[in-house]
């Protein structure tokens, strides 16, 4: 098993998902509290890279950092070195490519969080800032839990989009997807079978833990069993 | 500078009747002012309104002179600004912090060691401070209102809204609980304004009552004042009860409480927890009427009065009768034809025992 890949791969993952609990709280908590009427546009565009090919999003994002777009003229004279083919340019690109699956179970969350625990706490003198960070956000934990595992899970099995944005530099860009590609490629039906399985196994686990902690698992048990 | 609260408000529901209400709550001395109406009559609303948590489309609402908020200047001092104890109907407890995470909630203005002081003095003024460390979920209904009521309370606030306080109980605990409330908000002193549509409570805790009807104040004064003496039939129909009196309990035995009013001694079904003073309620419809021919002796709950007033209630016709108190009466337009009495005619009225509901006061 190639682990320069695998370690790459985690690497993207794990950044990916700490990225978007970052960026992905602000805009759930907008999505679902804001009373704008087009809200459904932003909704819409934050659930794109669901229906989308991630060779389209990959072909958009490509041009969007490419050396002729002004934000990668900007990011190369800022860094010294191109956005595309890079792992910074591949992070980007997970990020964008994982947003539904970060933000949607977050604002699910929030949404969910009783009007009236919110009101009692208004009244009660809090800011919303407060309110959020006090209330909202404990009460969402399995929500928030949930959209990170997914969002790692779903960077750990990208193919289309990495192969797009990032390449396929051994170290740098080669994550595990690309790794079974190549090994199928070369007809190392072996290799691949071992990768496969490892990417298998993991992929597995980690749903495990996020149908666990949201207590699926058992409420799908037969009563007796619990 | 006015001690009171006005609020003049309009506010619009989709499908549901609009709420134009008027009213005005003395601040000084501080008094309970009670919502009165059938439910869907809009009191709630009119309260979420005073705790800034809806919006009028139109109107006005200040605190001591102070715009809480005009849609003429565009005024709105959202809920955090209006230093308030504002309790749900279902208590929205906190689920993610104990009974002293959400007593001391609120209290993030002082320091972590007074935020303590405050929220054990708090639970101990509501004789729940055992329960401390349980969370909501693990608590009674009688145990979880204490604690919402423990945190609306615990940051001092100038303005106590209570929606539907008691409703949430069961029959006997809410007896309890209901003088208890009368007590502690007689000792806070913090002008409260209480939503119920339970007479029984409206008398026990209100100094003052306004009746809400399909979204209109239909009258304003003293709850015993607007029970005994409805303004208009519609008022009569939304508070169901109209005679009201002052009464005093001589004696219970067996069950059965002797309670003097004025000159006359009435019997009722006592309840545990009376004190001396009570208010004795009789519905109207509960009462029936007969012209005295002879000179009978009055047995229990028989008692002998002048008709003073008829009036007609479309096919009902409402008899008020002095029999050392005014009492109401409620009977059909053909029973008055069949008695065949008038104003200054003797008559007896009669009421089981059982119709008799004595409120502590």
């Amino acid at each position: 098993m190639n682990w320069t890949a695998i370690w790459v791969t985690f690497k993207l993952a794990s950044l990916t998902a700490l990225m978007l609990l970052i960026i992905g709280i602000p805009i759930a908590y907008w999505l679902a509290y804001s009373k704008w009427r087009w809200k459904f546009l932003i909704e819409s565009v934050v659930a794109l890279p669901l229906v989308l090919p991630p060779t389209v999003l990959g072909f958009y994002i490509l041009v969007a950092i490419g050396p002729h777009s002004p934000i990668g003229q900007f990011y190369t004279e800022l860094v010294g070195h191109p956005l595309p083919f890079s792992f910074q340019g591949l992070l980007l690109a997970s990020i964008l490519y994982s947003l539904p699956f970060a933000v949607q179970p977050f604002a699910a969350a929030f949404e969910q969080v009783d009007r009236k625990l919110i009101e009692a706490s208004w009244t009660l003198g809090l800011s919303k800032l407060k309110t959020f960070v006090k209330l909202i956000l404990p009460l969402s934990t399995a929500g928030l839990l949930t959209g990170v595992v997914l969002s790692f899970a779903h960077t750990l099995g990208e193919f289309g989009v990495v192969l797009m944005v990032g390449g396929n530099i051994e170290g740098v860009t080669r994550t595990v997807s690309i790794e079974i590609y190549d090994e199928v490629q070369a007809l190392n039906y072996t290799g691949a079978a071992k990768t496969a399985a490892f990417l298998l196994v993991v992929s597995y686990a980690v749903l495990l833990v996020v149908y666990a902690m949201n207590r699926k698992v058992w409420a799908a048990w037969p009563q007796k069993l619990r | 500078m006015a001690a009171e609260i006005a609020l003049n408000i309009r506010k619009t529901f989709a499908g549901r009747v609009p709420i134009t209400a008027a009213l005005t709550l003395p601040l000084d001395p501080p008094s309970v002012m009670i919502l009165f109406g059938p439910s869907g009559s809009g009191k709630s609303t009119i309260l979420r309104c005073l705790a800034g948590l809806e919006q009028p489309e139109e109107g006005t609402i200040s605190y001591r002179g102070h715009l809480w908020f005009d849609t003429a200047t565009n005024v709105y001092i959202p809920p955090q600004a209006r230093e308030l104890g504002y309790m749900a109907q279902d208590y929205a407890l906190f689920p993610n912090y104990t009974v002293m995470g959400n007593v001391a909630y609120g209290l993030d203005n002082l320091s972590r060691r007074n935020r303590e002081l405050r929220a054990v003095e708090v639970l101990r003024l509501l004789q729940i401070d055992h329960l401390s460390q349980q969370k909501p979920t693990q608590l009674s209904g009688g145990q979880q209102q204490r604690v919402a009521l423990a945190r609306a309370i615990a940051r001092r606030p100038r303005l106590l809204l209570l929606d539907e306080p008691l409703s949430a109980l069961d029959a006997p605990m809410r007896a309890r609980l209901c003088k208890e409330l009368r007590r502690l908000l007689t000792q806070l002193a913090i002008p409260s304004v209480v939503v119920t549509h339970d007479w029984t409570e409206a008398l026990a805790l209100g100094d003052q009552m306004a009746v809400i009807d399909n979204g209109r104040v239909v009258q304003t004064g003293a709850p015993q004042d607007v029970f005994s003496r409805p303004e208009t039939a519609d008022v009569a129909r939304v508070v169901g009860i109209e005679t009201v009196i002052q009464g005093t309990v001589r004696d219970i035995q067996d069950g059965l409480a002797t309670v003097q009013v004025g000159a006359v001694a009435l019997t009722a079904l006592a309840s545990p927890g009376l004190d001396s003073t009570v208010l004795v309620c009789i519905r109207a419809e509960d009462v029936t009427l007969e012209l005295i021919r002879s000179s009978e002796n009055s047995a229990r709950n028989h008692l002998r009065g002048t008709v003073r007033a008829i009036t007609l209630l479309g096919a009902l016709v409402q008899v008020i009768v002095d029999c050392g108190f005014p009492l109401t009466a409620l009977i059909t337009r053909s029973a008055l034809k069949e008695l065949g009495f008038a104003v200054g005619s003797q008559v007896r009225a009669a009421f089981k025992a059982g119709s008799v509901h004595l409120i502590p006061h």
